[in-house]
């Protein structure tokens, strides 16, 4: 395949111009359901961070070896490969966010975005190109996970982090961290950030 | 696309990445299992304390062919039983579960024989549906019910508790909800008796 990209241009896009989830709308399922406060954020994003690189690094390694015909029984072997070991991890290091997070965890086995990176990406490229891209869509799904966490946290409990940010006086939104507070936030999101592209847009 | 591999390859290349796949995971579980055991059993004794109103002290009884003992018995069902600062029964703690919605739900209820109410509930674990069946462990105002209850334990519709066995199920979790009444029912048919006459 001919290079049509820059190294960095293979980490940076998955960051913000392509983010998963922001921009090309994957694993929303996640970002919806588990960014009730900062702290389950960080740890689905970072457990799907490292579920992503690992996974393609070892698409991209064995990209060669696995025949065309089960590639997607392959990847989704591997992938939850290292959902699994994420998830013991997570049980033994940090047995609350664990269970904060719940089935969830087991979920970013179906993560269309993951999947969507080997198939698109790590199966046609070499080790480090792969590597990069990955850590990029990993690092733009974080971004995204604590824009909705952090948002969530702070407007419907007063707090970031567990720290209270808002002072007691304020009275929080509970709907922020309900289902309901997912939608929103997700809105809230897109709305500001369309609203920004599209005055970008017509300065020029 | 690229010539259709071999029967052969294809079978070696799945079973080959099973394999390792395998490997990884029980070479990851040898690592973590002795972590995972330390921290359930802290769990464990923080939900006794709970469902008990921090006792002073408590022991553990095991189910034993119909009675209760206090020797040791691995494989047995068992209680714990809180005493109070001057040594005085305050209590049972019971480990209990059944299948849910999704998969085992696990609890521990504290419970008073001598005036047959619960004392506490704690889920322990449950894969319930976040957000809805969930809150069978996280709804303060439903898992807070089940203090001072008289039992058995009878389900209403959320808002229709009147009488001091009733507990308001959850809207939309109806099965979550009924499984923690009938896992705390089950258990005490079934050891309520022999709890009522131990010393």
């Amino acid at each position: 395949m001919k290079q049509t990209t820059t190294p960095s241009q293979d980490l940076m896009r998955g960051i913000w111009r392509e983010n998963p989830v922001l921009i090309q709308m994957l694993g929303l399922c996640p970002a919806l359901a588990v960014t009730n406060t900062v702290a389950n954020s960080l740890a689905m994003g970072l457990a799907t961070f490292f579920v992503l690189c690992g996974s393609s690094l070892l698409v991209s390694l064995c990209r060669k070896l696995i025949p065309h015909q089960i590639r997607i029984s392959t990847y989704i072997l591997i992938i939850a490969s290292f959902v699994t070991i994420a998830d013991m991890v997570l049980e033994a290091l940090t047995p609350e966010i664990h269970k904060a997070l719940g089935a969830f965890i087991a979920l970013i086995v179906v993560n269309c975005m993951i999947l969507g990176r080997q198939e698109a990406f790590a199966s046609k490229q070499p080790v480090g190109r792969a590597l990069l891209d990955a850590m990029g869509t990993g690092a733009g799904f974080l971004v995204a996970m604590l824009m909705m966490g952090g948002l969530r946290e702070l407007l419907g409990n007063g707090t970031l982090l567990g720290f209270a940010v808002l002072g007691p006086r304020y009275e929080p939104w509970i709907v922020m961290i309900l289902p309901p507070g997912g939608f929103l936030t997700l809105g809230l999101w897109l709305l500001l950030l369309n609203w920004l592209q599209e005055r970008k847009a017509e300065r020029k | 696309m690229s010539t259709p591999a071999s029967p052969g390859r294809i079978i070696g290349t799945l079973a080959a990445a099973g394999a390792f796949a395998g490997f990884a995971l029980v070479f990851v579980h040898q690592a973590t299992a002795p972590r995972i055991a330390r921290n359930k059993a802290a769990a464990l004794e923080r939900a006794i304390r709970e469902v008990l109103h921090d006792p002073a002290s408590y022991d553990t009884l095991y189910f034993v062919d119909g009675r209760l003992t206090p020797e040791t018995a691995p494989d047995a069902a068992r209680v714990y039983r809180g005493r109070d600062a001057d040594g005085k029964p305050v209590g049972f703690a019971i480990v209990a579960a059944r299948p849910g919605f999704q998969d085992t739900v696990r609890l521990i209820f504290g419970y008073d024989p001598r005036t047959r109410r619960l004392l506490g509930m704690r889920v322990l674990e449950s894969k319930e549906t976040p957000g809805l069946g969930d809150k069978i462990e996280k709804d303060e105002a439903f898992v807070g019910q089940f203090e001072g209850t008289a039992t058995p334990l009878k389900g209403v519709p959320a808002g229709k508790r009147a009488a001091d066995e009733e507990v308001d199920m959850i809207t939309g979790a109806t099965i979550s909800s009924r499984t923690v009444i009938r896992i705390i029912n089950e258990a005490l048919a079934r050891w309520g008796p022999l709890l009522e006459a131990a010393p």
